[in-house]
């Protein structure tokens, strides 16, 4: 066997061990995600009707259902949303056209990247100490939503600024000779043509958001609620949170119900999602 | 009286001094081939007349870049109009991803105008201009990703011209392209040359001679030499742009 040979075989034999790991990691985790779907369906799904949705928490399990949890969870990602899109977008598209390179410039870049690291619990403590009660917001749905901003912003960010550095630099210099300037530069070309990558980062953004839990125990969103927010100042429950609730009691129908719970959860993130997707490709072709 | 001069010009990238002292004036209608080995300076000095240089960290710039006589550098001065009136084509063809049509009208549309039969009158004639519209008039709403690049870089002269600039710079602006398309732009070059002052850098030393009236020859951020092209071509006075052009080096 020629030295080329040997090599090429060791190679494909290096090759196919990848291969071969790779797949068992891919079906170790996609078993664990079975497993799960498949226990929680068993003991939820027979709990799911349209009564489960639509009623309020009960004492009686048989008689509980999720409809503070689900329009606490809709409208807190709405203001979250309306809340960090403009403000992390606006911040990724000043550090990345306008401010300049230099060490502060770097300084806060790290200080972002650090930022998207920090425990969700942290920004629990933030929020309530800074909106719940210096700011007198109590423990309102406005500030459940300031909270959940400040700790989606930074993935905001960084995707967006990703997302803005990909447009190749022809692109800036072929608009700016012929005499835009550097805002009109940013809304024609640049922030079009980084929209698909722009609209991934804020999926995962909001995803993070409507699973988040630590944060609004934290500032003191509510765990037994039977009526529905009226205003940004109303208080406010999640779907997460009144899973949790049911979770930790002793009776066995409550966990059904909190199962019943995570099946709406997942299928509302999963109805997100593929929103942006479809969202995402129509704009990316 | 020059088109476009510098003065004394010197230029750095923090501690790169890429521009040394060069003084250099062009004539009106006359195109000049800026030649020199690469990394000697040549689109720093050709992106100082439009600014584009400013664009980036750290640049220091000295001396006086005059265009018509006044210093654009000024701070009086809009940067977005010089950069109407000093138009750039770049080395590699950069369409934007949007329609033919919208490429060449995108200048005059951000630049205030919105008089559709001027935008459509004014495409016509740059594309025109440009040696495209025969090729394209049918499918003036494609991608223009779709089309050819020697006919991305047509449509990106077509787009500087469109705005009715008085100056064009040219950075290498048939390296990335076929023969065919090259010569296409060469020809082009020579037919542009009756309304505008053109700028041209290259690495084709049998290009400069063909659509060049004046070389200047660059070398480690000074001008070494600036003459006649035929005069550089056939008698050069410096021994570096000797080599240069001989080949022996760069
Ligand atoms: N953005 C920049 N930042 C720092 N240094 C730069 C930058 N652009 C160019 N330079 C430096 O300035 C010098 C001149 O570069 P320039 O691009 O003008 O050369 P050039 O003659 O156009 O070369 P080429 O023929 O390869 O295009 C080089 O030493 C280069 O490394
Ligand atoms: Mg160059």
């Amino acid at each position: 066997m020629s030295p080329f040979e040997r090599h090429s075989l060791e190679q494909r034999v290096k090759d196919l061990v990848f291969q071969a790991v790779a797949i068992i990691g891919l079906l170790f985790a996609v078993s664990i995600l079975v497993l799960l779907l498949v226990n929680v369906f068993k003991d939820g799904f027979s709990r799911l009707d349209w009564s489960f949705i639509t009623s309020y928490p009960s004492r009686k399990a048989e008689n509980a259902g999720i409809i503070p949890g689900l329009a606490g969870t809709l409208l807190l990602v709405l203001l979250t949303a309306i809340i960090s899109i403009p403000i992390g977008i606006g911040a990724a598209i000043y550090l990345e056209e306008y401010g300049r390179k230099n060490w502060l410039g770097r300084l806060v870049e790290i200080n972002i990247a650090n930022l998207a690291g920090v425990p969700s619990i942290v920004y629990g403590l933030l929020g309530l100490g800074l909106f719940v009660r210096w700011m007198q917001l109590d423990r309102s749905l406005l500030a459940g939503a300031l909270t959940m901003g400040l700790l989606v912003m930074p993935v905001i960010i960084i995707s967006t600024r990703e997302a803005i550095k990909a447009v190749p630099s022809g692109i800036r210099e072929a608009s700016w000779a012929v005499g835009a300037t550097k805002w009109q530069t940013i809304w024609h070309h640049l922030l079009p043509i980084a929209f698909p990558s722009i609209l991934t980062g804020i999926i995962l953004a909001i995803s993070r958001a409507i699973g988040e839990t630590a944060p609004l125990i934290t500032i003191g969103a509510l765990t037994y609620v039977t009526f529905l927010p009226d205003s940004v100042q109303s208080p406010f429950t999640v779907l997460p949170i009144q899973i949790f609730n049911w979770v930790s009691r002793p009776q066995e129908a409550f966990h059904e119900n909190a199962a019943a719970g995570i099946i709406v959860l997942l299928l509302f993130t999963l109805f997100l999602n593929s929103m942006a997707i479809i969202l995402r490709n129509r704009f990316s072709k | 009286m020059f088109k476009v001069e510098t003065k004394n010009l010197n230029l750095h990238y923090g501690t790169t001094h890429a521009l040394k002292g060069v003084t250099m004036g062009i004539k009106e209608n006359n195109v000049v081939a800026m030649i020199g080995p690469s990394g000697c300076g040549k689109s720093t000095y050709l992106r100082l007349f439009n600014r584009m240089n400013d664009l980036i960290d750290n640049v220091k710039i000295e001396g006086e870049v005059l265009f018509n006589g006044k210093d654009i550098y000024n701070g009086n001065i809009r940067v977005e109009e010089i950069r109407k009136k000093i138009g750039m084509v770049f080395q590699k063809p950069n369409p934007f991803p949007k329609s033919i049509f919208e490429n060449v009208a995108y200048g005059l549309r951000v630049n205030g105008v919105n008089n559709k039969k001027f935008i459509e009158e004014s495409v016509e004639r740059s594309l025109k201009n440009a040696a495209l519209w025969d090729e394209v008039k049918d499918d003036l709403k494609k991608s223009a990703l779709s089309i050819s690049g020697g006919q991305q870089q047509r449509l990106c002269i077509a787009r500087a011209l469109a705005v009715e600039p008085s100056v064009i710079l040219m950075d290498e602006p048939s390296s990335a392209l076929d023969p065919i398309s090259n010569a296409k732009i060469e020809e082009l070059i020579y037919e542009l040359k009756k309304k505008y002052t053109i700028i041209i850098v290259t690495h084709n030393m049998q290009q400069a001679a063909r659509v060049s009236d004046r070389t200047a020859f660059f070398y480690l951020g000074e001008l070494i030499e600036y003459n006649d092209t035929k005069e550089i071509f056939t008698n050069p006075k410096n021994e570096r742009t000797q080599n240069y052009i001989t080949g022996r080096f760069g």
